[in-house]
């Protein structure tokens, strides 16, 4: 935004008047120069390690160009040295708040590739955990969410909601974070006593923490005044960058990789609504994730009602060793399309995995999406992208 | 009665004003200490379903405050190699200093008030704007980007929103016929409520929509939520203090709610009824004087706790959002008010 | 933008693309309609460009002449329909050497990988490739591209001009692997630090942590606390599903 500068009067003014020259040019020409600002990599509003370079004109930012990188693990690299079950300890911690859920694709390659079926009750867990993951990071990006915008209590009831889903996570596999528990065939443990009547209370809880969410944040004037018509993502261009998941579904394209992609885990049999909204802002974004965190209650309540009985774990040898061939598999993670490309040779660890993230994607459209925004709209598109930065990073 | 709680010694004016110093410079800090305690650190805390400090003092961490300023108060003088030095100290001392000012006018009892002006109002809107050449001079100095960001808003903001906190008060000037704010006080108290007296009559009631700009336009002042764009914790995280640390930040902190706590007394003061009790409720004066803070205390905890109340519920409007409320929304209203308290105070 | 929809035209199936013949045991990577579709029509679309073709669990996948790699770009975003890019990546076929020499160095715990050369699906030129995936938002379809990159020019067309988030994928996967992608606007790190040496995942790019230490849990490199010597170290041998449970 450039000011054009008014022409120079001409009057007859004594230049000794003038102290300095500065104030004799002051009011003539208003020159204001670009400013690089860098937004990171320690920003509590980047949710981790990412550096924005930003070039603002004034509080316009003119160009954005994300640095990533200061998390990266190399995990391509350290896969191929290997064995499967123990890459899935390195794998959940791509996406860590959702960890169960970057597991599952993994091993149902390795499955794939082995020609292993998961038991029944086994892909019946497996999907309930998933969902579960799914409800607890949605949980948080919804009250988070609200922080970025500058309300401070929104993060405190999503943390705190969301405990209720880690406590039921941990219960099962031992870990909050890094549950690490699906096996090549199966699953580790089943499920402990009195579990899934626990769940059910819990879903209750998440349920009514959505209408808080909804009235709290989804419905002040303020938060629409700050989301609505910010940051939109045309859908052709959001494909074209590769933007998946809520983020893609919030302007108005209906893909959902549950519901439409290569049947996986129990999906074909739920019964489920995929939500789009038309916008494509910030605020779409939000009610999203919204709709599908008590679309997800109601999976799990009818995955819950159908969970079979039966064993946890196929027939698989004590060594794992994948025959060769290619597999990809793709899923809908919460955070958007996550998928692995495994190469086998017949070994007992993989020769090269693709790991596609989807944060990955949904970061590379900043630079686009940046463009001619406010600082401030800056934060809240960062928050209502939803990354995780092991997920851009691997 | 009145005998026993009236007395006059006469201490000559160099030891009153000596007495008035003292006081006021123990009260500023110590408002600052309440009104964090109480609604920084507890009332956020149960808003947000946690308990905050508990363990300082024993009695649910009342302490906690004191103990922070001690911390400070022994912190090392960090200074940014490339800041402007004597800019960069001299700005807390601006805010602060502005709000000691503020509260030399406030009157918390018949007499207890450090000087009685005439244009108490005006003065009191004339000095709470010195800070924001405080805030200017502490981003500027501070050699840092997210410093200027944040200043250069808040310079934009306190001076749009000065114009809806006039307005406001101005409604109720028209309505007590005074500047005075001992006067107005009196006004609310002595006055009657279509012939009811006994409640006085608190303009709150009569300027409700006065009551409303000076709630917003005082949470703008402040640099709060909705309007705290200046100090965007998840943006600039504090913006122009940013670089403050130890007892300059101590000064910050002081003058923030110090200020916060000197305006919700001037709302107390000219929307509540201030220290005074109802006139019809005939309370000697010398009653009053030791009632009367109690009673300022009271109202202004009220007050306050409306304004902090907001700013831990709604998400913060953006710059130019804030800007086009002051002048599209707040100030058109202030005027309409103005009209309309003119025209019936002339006609009732 | 065209919607791939399936149709049961009947269109003549190429044996290269042929799904299993009806038998006991269904093939697993047999396509489904939609996507055998979608194979065909590519095929008519880029003709002689395809080199080979394959299928793995349902999913086509193609390999393309080095020349003709932005034009099948152009083919499946603009004729097919495919509007989704999911990823760019490279793979080094050469199976990678032994840490520390051919005498077996002290890591043994990685898993052993076969030491001849196998190139995959669709098969390969030489030791690298280039391989993406793009897909339909509409339909339900997507296919995987393969294209070889030679050894010694290591140039590949960049796909920037057609689908522009392949930017940050064209530049992971040169950084990665070394692969110049001809047209990228500003092929510069995105991972790594500027100015680092070397292409990671490149097979012949060692895993530097595993040279210079031994992995921790093959040997406890130091005593358990209370000296119990009779006592067997934690750990667990690597190459088994054992410590998995």
């Amino acid at each position: 935004m450039s000011t054009t500068n008014p022409p120079l009067p001409e009057f007859d003014i004594d230049p000794r008047a003038f102290r300095t020259l500065a104030d004799a040019q002051m009011g003539v020409e208003l020159d204001t120069g670009d400013m690089i600002l860098n937004l990171g990599p320690q920003h509590p509003a980047t949710h981790g390690t990412l550096r924005l370079v930003v070039r603002l004109d004034g509080e316009r930012v003119i160009a954005a160009d994300p640095v990533i990188g200061y998390m990266h693990r190399g995990y391509e690299k350290l896969v191929e040295f290997r064995t499967y079950p123990q890459i899935t300890t390195l794998i959940n911690r791509i996406d860590w708040l959702s960890s169960f859920a970057n597991e599952v694709p993994f091993i149902d390659a390795a499955e794939k590739l082995m020609g292993v079926e998961a038991p029944p009750r086994a892909q019946y867990i497996r999907t309930i955990l998933t969902e579960l993951s799914r409800i607890s990071t949605f949980v948080l990006f919804l009250g988070e969410m609200g922080l970025q915008v500058g309300a401070l209590t929104p993060a405190f009831y999503g943390f705190r909601d969301r405990e209720h889903v880690v406590n039921l996570i941990e219960a099962v596999t031992g870990g909050r974070f890094h549950p690490n528990f699906n096996r090549v065939g199966g699953l580790k443990d089943d499920l402990p006593w009195g579990w899934v009547n626990e769940t059910r209370t819990v879903l209750k809880k998440i349920y009514d923490a959505c209408d808080t969410f909804e009235d709290l944040v989804a419905g002040n004037e303020i938060f629409h005044a700050r989301t609505k018509g910010v940051g939109i993502i045309p859908p052709e261009i959001g494909a074209a960058y590769g933007v998946s998941g809520s983020n893609l579904r919030a302007s108005g394209v209906d893909w959902d990789l549950r519901r439409d992609g290569a049947p996986y885990l129990v999906y074909p049999d739920l019964d489920f609504k995929v939500w789009t909204h038309p916008d494509g802002d910030s605020f779409a974004r939000y009610w999203v994730r919204l709709q599908e965190t008590r679309e997800s209650c109601r999976m799990v309540l009818q995955l819950l009602d159908a969970l079979p009985s039966g064993p946890i774990m196929a027939k698989v040898p004590r060594i794992i060793k994948v025959p060769e061939g290619e597999v990809w598999t793709e899923v809908e993670n919460p955070l958007g399309q996550m998928g692995y490309y495994v190469f086998s040779k017949g070994a007992t660890g993989p020769f090269r995995v693709k790991i596609r993230s989807a944060s990955f994607s949904n970061v590379s459209i900043l630079p686009w999406l940046l463009r001619g925004v406010f600082v401030p709209d800056v934060i809240t598109i960062l928050a209502s992208l939803y990354f995780i930065l092991g997920d851009i990073d691997r | 009665m009145t005998s026993a709680l009236s007395f006059a010694v006469d201490i000559g004016w160099g030891t009153t004003l000596a007495i008035k110093t003292l006081v006021i410079l123990m009260i500023v800090p110590a408002t600052a200490l309440i009104l964090g305690y109480t609604f920084l650190l507890k009332m956020m805390s149960h808003m947000q379903s946690r308990l905050g400090p508990m363990d300082p003092g024993g009695f649910h961490g009342w302490f906690q405050l004191v103990g922070d300023g001690m911390k400070f108060m022994q912190k090392e003088d960090i200074m940014p190699a490339e800041a402007d030095r004597r800019v960069f100290a001299m700005a807390p001392m601006v805010v602060v200093v502005s709000t000691f000012l503020i509260f030399l006018v406030i009157p918390a009892g018949p007499d207890i008030v450090v000087k009685n002006l005439n244009v108490g109002v005006f003065y009191a809107l004339a000095v709470s704007s010195l800070s924001v050449i405080g805030v200017l001079m502490a981003g500027w100095a501070s050699a840092n980007k997210f410093s200027l960001l944040g200043a250069l808003r808040a310079a934009a903001q306190l001076i749009a929103y000065e114009l809806p906190l006039l307005l406001a008060i101005v409604g109720v000037v028209i309505q007590a016929s005074t500047m005075n704010l001992q006067g107005i006080v009196g006004a609310q108290s002595a006055g009657s409520i279509f012939g009811f007296d006994g409640l006085g009559n608190p303009y709150i009631l009569t300027q409700f929509v006065g009551f409303a700009l000076f709630m917003v336009a005082a949470q703008a002042e402040l640099t709060q939520t909705p309007f705290d764009m200046p100090v965007a914790e998840s943006e600039l995280v504090a913006g122009y203090m940013v670089e403050y640390s130890g007892f300059r930040f101590l000064f910050f902190f002081i003058g923030e709610f110090g200020t916060a706590f000197a305006f919700a007394a001037i709302a107390a003061t000219i929307f509540l009824g201030g220290w005074a009790l109802p006139a019809s409720w005939g309370l000697s004066v010398g009653l009053m004087r030791f009632v009367g803070p109690a009673v300022l205390f009271a109202k202004i905890m009220f007050v306050a706790f409306l304004m902090f109340w907001v700013r831990f519920t709604y998400p913060r409007l953006r710059e130019d959002q804030l800007q086009a409320l002051a002048w599209k929304v707040l100030i058109p209203i202030g005027l309409l008010n103005i009209v309309a308290t003119a025209v019936l105070k002339v006609a009732m | 933008m065209t919607d791939v929809t399936p149709t049961d035209s009947g269109e003549p199936q190429e044996s290269a693309t042929a799904t299993a013949v009806e038998e006991v045991a269904p093939d697993p990577h047999a396509l489904d309609d939609a996507h055998a579709e979608l194979l065909a029509r590519f095929e008519n679309e880029l003709g002689a460009a395809v080199l080979d073709t394959g299928k793995a669990f349902g999913m086509p996948i193609v390999r393309v002449q080095r020349n003709e790699w932005r034009r099948a770009a152009e083919v499946c975003r603009y004729t097919l329909g495919l509007d989704f890019l999911s990823y760019i990546a490279g793979i080094d076929w050469m199976p990678a050497p032994k840490e520390g020499g051919d005498d077996g160095g002290s890591d043994t715990s990685s898993p052993v990988q076969p030491t001849e050369t196998t190139y995959g699906i669709t098969g390969s030129d030489g030791r690298y490739q280039v391989f993406a995936r793009v897909q339909s938002t509409h339909g339900n379809v997507g296919i995987t591209l393969k294209v070889d990159v030679d050894e010694d020019a290591l140039l590949v067309q960049s796909w920037v001009p057609v689908y522009p988030g392949a930017d940050w994928h064209e530049r992971e996967t040169w950084e990665m692997y070394g692969f110049v992608f001809e047209g990228h606007p500003a092929l510069r790190h995105l991972y790594l630090p500027t100015g680092f040496e070397g292409h990671p995942l490149r097979k012949d790019y060692p895993l530097l942590s595993r040279v210079v230490k031994p992995w921790p849990g093959l040997v406890d490199v130091e005593a358990m606390p209370g000296g119990d010597d009779d006592a067997e170290p934690a750990a667990a041998e690597p190459a088994t599903a054992e410590e998995a449970s």
